[in-house]
């Protein structure tokens, strides 16, 4: 990220000698941050609404419920894994909490599932079924985007939750070729090793 | 029926709290007091990152640097305006949120690079961040192919978001 935004400062100091455009740029130093803060304050009533629901959910075992449900999915994907032992059942809480969209919920959760796994796996080094559960969750399943509806709410959009569907495809899409990926990233993997071996 | 959802799932939550006799007020409370939180959590670095995006767009290479990768863009059929949060969606989550609303403010919640910058919001996650806060906590140094696989993920889902809101909505 500091990368990023040294790289970004210095493209800005080149176009604004190259384009003239100093004042411009003082400007805008002058108004972002109050822009910051406007949209901070106009997503924190959808945040904590959300939050709020959330919490009911968790309290009242609605996410547990979910959860369970996830169990036979998760077992699917994870092949080898040992049905019903206590890494199933945290994964398939910190899937619940990303596809409600419960960030906060979801790492703790995921870690301890991390943590899970990786007591079977050589110290330092990735096993599959850890990979597969990092690439669950930097392929995002949230199902409602509050985030995206709410910005585009301020911006003058007519039904801010139009791209629901096609989020809900494209979540889906990108999650799954994920995943395929990385099945066929194993395999090749097995086979290597296999030949190594011979 | 996609309408639907939002409402429904607001009611079912709160009435299935109801039902098994959870307080939903001091629930629901508690929760929200944490959005607060994160969303005051989020306020500085944001600060930063939309005034370093808005220093770039008012000098403006913002604009010559989106017309300078517009053609590759183009060909891959993803509106060019939203290109800086496609480069910077796998790296930042604060990032991404000031792109985002860059576009939005710029060209409009309706227009395709607006919507097509929301989907890809929405249905992306930052990759680099996940990665290293999961291996970081259980002490992962050799990750194998798991970038690969999530750029893989990361690039299908910002593909497919140019190509379905096209298809839905233009």
């Amino acid at each position: 990220m500091k990368i990023a935004i040294v790289i970004m400062l210095l493209f800005s100091l080149f176009f604004g000698i190259w384009n003239q455009s100093a004042d411009k740029i003082g400007t805008a130093i002058l108004n972002e941050s109050t822009h910051a803060v406007e949209l901070v304050l106009s997503l924190t009533g959808a945040l904590c609404l959300w939050s709020g629901l959330m919490r009911i959910a968790q309290d009242s075992g609605l996410t547990e419920k979910i959860s369970r449900l996830l169990q036979p999915v998760i077992s699917f994907l994870f092949r080898g894994i040992q049905k019903g032992s206590e890494a199933v059942r945290l994964i398939a809480m910190n899937m619940t909490a990303n596809l409600l969209g419960l960030g906060n919920a979801s790492t703790p959760l995921g870690i301890s599932a991390m943590r899970e796994l990786a007591k079977e796996a050589p110290k330092g080094v990735a096993s599959d079924h850890m990979i597969f559960l990092t690439v669950l969750n930097t392929a995002s399943i949230q199902l409602i985007p509050t985030t995206a509806a709410m910005l585009r709410l301020r911006h003058g959009a007519e039904s801010p939750f139009d791209i629901l569907p096609a989020v809900l495809i494209v979540s889906l899409v990108s999650c799954v070729s994920a995943l395929f990926t990385a099945r066929l990233a194993a395999k090749t993997t097995i086979r290597w090793k296999r030949r190594q071996r011979l | 029926m996609t309408v639907w959802i939002v409402p429904l799932a607001v009611t079912g939550i709160l009435l299935y709290g109801a039902l098994r006799r959870v307080d939903i007020v001091s629930s629901f409370l508690a929760g929200a007091k944490d959005g607060l939180q994160t969303a005051a959590s989020i306020l500085p670095s944001l600060i930063l990152l939309l005034t370093v995006i808005g220093m770039l767009r008012a000098s403006g290479g913002l604009e010559q640097i989106s017309n300078c990768i517009s053609p590759l863009f183009q060909w891959l059929g993803i509106p060019p305006e939203t290109a800086p949060l496609a480069l910077i969606r796998p790296l930042s989550g604060s990032g991404s949120l000031a792109a985002l609303e860059d576009v939005l403010q710029t060209y409009g919640a309706d227009s395709i690079a607006g919507r097509t910058a929301a989907v890809m919001m929405s249905s992306t996650e930052t990759t680099f961040y996940a990665v290293a806060v999961y291996y970081g906590a259980v002490g992962v140094k050799r990750s194998r192919y798991t970038i690969p696989c999530a750029l893989v993920g990361d690039l299908i889902g910002l593909l497919a978001s140019a190509w379905i809101v096209r298809l839905f909505f233009f």
